[in-house]
């Protein structure tokens, strides 16, 4: 069981190693003449203003709260789904319950203008 | 595979620890994955600027071999000679990460994609949720490369981009669902088997084939989705500061998260390497690349969407729309 696992290892290494030595093997042919204009940050051109790292709207912050709700939801779903031939009736309506209740906190978060991008 | 069991059984008995043993083979898979997609990425991109041409009425690369066929391998060459410029104002660690934290988990995925009946690197009985974890990564190199570039548009770019993958995440997942629901399996081996023995699950899931593309192309952040790095607002979005190769990590990403979506649109519902007549892995391919050239085919016609209407899009159609066609699959289910 668990040696079908290592796979996942060595594939995220061999991944990560070739985005480091694809970068190491560049770094014997590229040229590097860094100099403070080069390496200002990009503003169109202009010297920047402020610091880049601004503050963001806090819409970003609501919309991933909610995410966060039906990521976890899709997280039951799935092995409901495998078993769900043999749970019958009484699965499909304890998951529909279980959404059902996940819904009407989607409705409730539109009719409060959650979902609204101003 | 037999070949790789019998690789592992002779260095056993060649005297290799066991441990070690273990691993030259996922080594193996994981080398002759990593040169197909380097392989289909350098076509792809080819391919991308050759349809985008056509479209509109151009050649695209015309200059290097016959229609510009190495236009790609010229372009590899210069962005490995091209400085690596990493601004001041980075914070270095973050900005060196995000481009391995982007292509590792994307290039993890194809261990569960099945090109064949037998030809899969390893066949996970989770593969789906293996596939939305891996896949989800992506959120958090776009959030690094954004966040440790000290650049306002790489930061907008990346927050959009983040705003836009968590919104439909979750009606993808939940159109994915589905196809699991109908084939009782997390296994992408199995759903194309159970395919195979009964019919392709388009016919039964449009709706959710439907969610499942539209997601997808926000996922992929492909027009008319890519707001993350709409140019005449952003600049480049999330890789603004990135140079060279470290900014080609990224668009290979890009192309290999592409033939993912290829092939598990093709696996879902269109019965992955079933197929009469030609070998499998043939059928799997011309799926694969079907499924690639409709979504460049839907970039060059449709006009990229406003922000405030994707998120309309995702949280008030496509998110009840999946729900509702998890429902009605389930009572298909039930009474089969």
């Amino acid at each position: 069981m668990l040696d079908q696992y290592t796979g996942v290892g060595v594939f995220l290494a061999v991944g990560a190693l070739f985005v480091a030595v694809t970068l190491l093997a560049g770094k014997l042919l590229r040229p590097h003449n860094p100099y403070p204009e080069k390496l200002a940050t990009y503003e169109c051109g202009e010297i920047p203003v402020g610091e880049g790292q601004i503050k963001f709207h806090i819409r970003y912050y609501i919309f991933s709260l909610i995410f966060v709700v039906f990521d976890v939801e899709t997280v039951f779903l799935y092995p409901w789904a495998v078993v769900f031939e043999e749970m019958g009736l009484f699965g499909f309506v304890v998951m529909m319950l279980f959404i059902g209740t996940l819904v009407e906190g989607l409705v409730y978060a539109w009719k409060k203008g959650a979902l609204r991008w101003v | 595979m037999d070949f790789f069991s019998a690789m592992h059984s002779g260095l056993v008995s060649a005297g290799w620890p066991l441990w070690l043993a273990n691993l030259v083979p996922p080594l193996v898979k994981a080398l002759i994955l990593l040169l197909f997609i380097l392989l289909n990425c350098t076509f792809l991109i080819w391919m991308e600027r050759k349809v985008a041409g056509h479209m509109q009425r151009r050649m695209g690369p015309m200059r290097l071999g016959p229609h510009g066929i190495i236009q790609t391998i010229a372009d590899v060459v210069k962005l490995i000679a091209k400085e690596d410029v990493i601004p001041a104002g980075v914070d270095r660690w973050v900005f060196v990460l995000a481009p391995i934290v982007a292509f590792a988990p994307a290039f993890a995925v194809f261990m569960v994609i099945p090109f064949g009946p037998n030809l899969i690197a390893q066949d996970l009985n989770i593969a789906l949720i293996f596939i939305a974890a891996l896949t989800s990564f992506v959120v958090i190199s776009f959030l690094m490369a954004g966040w440790s570039s000290n650049n306002k548009w790489s930061l907008l770019g990346a927050m959009r981009a983040s705003a836009q993958l968590i919104s439909y995440e979750v009606p993808l997942v939940i159109s994915v669902a589905s196809v699991a629901l109908l084939a009782g399996s997390l296994s992408l081996q199995d759903i194309v088997r159970a395919q195979s023995q009964s019919f392709w699950y388009i016919l039964v899931q449009p709706i959710g084939f439907l969610v499942f593309l539209t997601a997808s192309l926000a996922e992929l952040n492909r027009s008319p989705f890519d707001m993350s790095e709409a140019e005449q607002e952003l600049v480049a979005g999330y890789n603004t500061e990135y140079s060279g190769m470290r900014w080609a990590i990224f668009y290979l990403t890009e192309y290999a998260n592409l033939i993912t979506f290829a092939a598990m649109a093709s696996t879902l519902f269109f019965g992955g390497w079933s197929g009469p007549g030609l070998p499998p892995f043939v059928w799997f391919m011309i799926k694969v690349y079907f499924f690639i050239f409709l979504v460049m085919w839907i970039r060059w016609t449709l006009p990229r969407v406003r922000i405030d209407q994707l998120m309309d899009i995702g949280w008030k159609g496509l998110l009840p729309l999946s729900l509702v066609n998890l429902a009605f699959t389930g009572i298909y289910v039930l009474l089969r």
